[in-house]
């Protein structure tokens, strides 16, 4: 019979890593959206000019 | 306490890597390999970030087809050796988490290409990861024999949208690619069914061998690599392959019609070869696409080729493009 406290310790763990790992990946999706909103707005400014 | 101690008490903690293996990395890989190819083959200037900005699209784009994928097909998976072992079958992903992290990755990856590139190589990314997991998945993959056949369309879609990406167009030259992948697909899946067969039949996924039995299978593949080698031979004429790639593809063409030829007199995929016993696991390799009795050695080498060809003949175009090789032009 498993550990039901060691078990849970372990969904913890788990699910803190993928919290973490959906929160980086929010945080490099709202950074990917400003780097290309600045190239593309950086090439428009350009062109007036 | 909480649904996820009481709904499967015995399954294993999700990892994060759990995650990355729902979204099929080996595959995202080739198809990375093969938009980046498209993408430098157009020959269009682009903002190196935006190109990363593709090429990350069409990764997370298949990643979150193989993640539906993985998600609808967890009954037969868990049925089939190759691929009892997926997070989604073993109990370590629930298929919730796999539908909404495929639903969520399209439509992040899909936003985002048509705000960083153009709506054209959205289109076609958001086209590719519904027809695999809709059209393929859902559908043929369980209803036709021609299910890879159809089905690999989204294969080998991902040059066509990484030369959209580029060029916000997508011409012939583009969809020669496609032809190329298209073409492929069937006998480098034919040849790994043939010799994983039994799996598909228990698990009743109605592949070529199962439905029409290994001699036909083994006389389409022929056929089908009959047809792939003018294909793969016709961008040295388009002015899309140069002088190397012509003799890469005519080479190795020359190599895969010989082992389909091999193949087709073998008996690849009939009744297993009791004499000689499954064979010991290698360490290297967890799935069993390579290590196969001797009997069915013909389907192996074929199968393992067809994946080296596709890869030198796009390393070539990729290579050339990149030194500016000129293409040979044969028909200008």
């Amino acid at each position: 019979m498993s550990d039901p406290t060691h078990e849970g310790a372990d969904f913890a763990k788990a699910r803190r890593g993928r919290n973490i790992a959906i929160a980086l990946g929010l945080v490099v999706f709202v950074i990917l959206v400003f780097v290309v909103t600045i190239v593309r707005l950086g090439a428009s400014v350009v062109d007036r000019f | 306490m909480t649904m996820a101690t009481v709904d499967t008490p015995a399954r294993l903690p999700a990892r994060w890597q759990d995650y990355v293996l729902l979204m099929k990395p080996r595959v995202m890989s080739l198809v990375v390999f093969t938009a980046l190819t498209g993408l430098v083959c157009a020959k269009t200037p682009l903002h190196p970030v935006l190109a990363g900005v593709a090429i990350l699209c069409i990764a997370v784009g298949a990643g979150a087809s193989g993640a539906l994928n993985m998600w609808y097909d967890a009954d037969i998976d868990g049925q089939m050796r190759r691929t009892r072992g997926r997070p989604v079958p073993s109990g370590r992903v629930q298929g919730a988490d796999a539908l909404t992290l495929g639903v969520v990755l399209s439509l992040f990856s899909v936003m985002l290409m048509g705000m960083a590139l153009n709506w054209l190589a959205a289109g076609l990314l958001a086209f590719t990861i519904v027809f695999y997991a809709v059209v393929y998945t859902m559908w043929l993959k369980r209803w036709t024999a021609q299910n890879i056949v159809i089905g690999g369309l989204a294969g080998a879609l991902p040059p066509v949208i990484g030369w959209a990406a580029a060029t916000g167009t997508a011409p012939a030259n583009a969809w020669l690619l496609c032809a190329m992948i298209f073409m492929w697909t069937p006998p480098h899946f034919w040849a790994l069914s043939l010799y994983t067969s039994e799996d598909y039949a228990k698990a009743g996924v109605p592949m070529m061998p199962v439905v029409k039995g290994a001699a036909s299978t083994r006389t389409q593949i022929l056929v089908y690599s009959l047809l792939l080698i003018p294909v793969c031979l016709a961008p040295a004429a388009t002015g899309l392959g140069g002088a190397i790639y012509l003799g890469v593809a005519g080479l190795g063409g020359l190599v895969f019609l010989l082992l389909a030829w091999r193949l087709y007199r073998s008996k690849s995929g009939e009744a297993p070869d009791l004499s000689n016993p499954d064979p010991r696991p290698d360490p290297r390799n967890d799935d069993g696409l390579y290590d196969v009795r001797a009997g069915a050695r013909d389907a192996r080498n074929l199968f393992a080729f067809s994946i080296l060809y596709l890869s030198l003949l796009f390393a070539t175009l990729l290579g050339e493009h990149v030194a500016g090789l000129a293409p040979l032009e044969l028909f200008r």
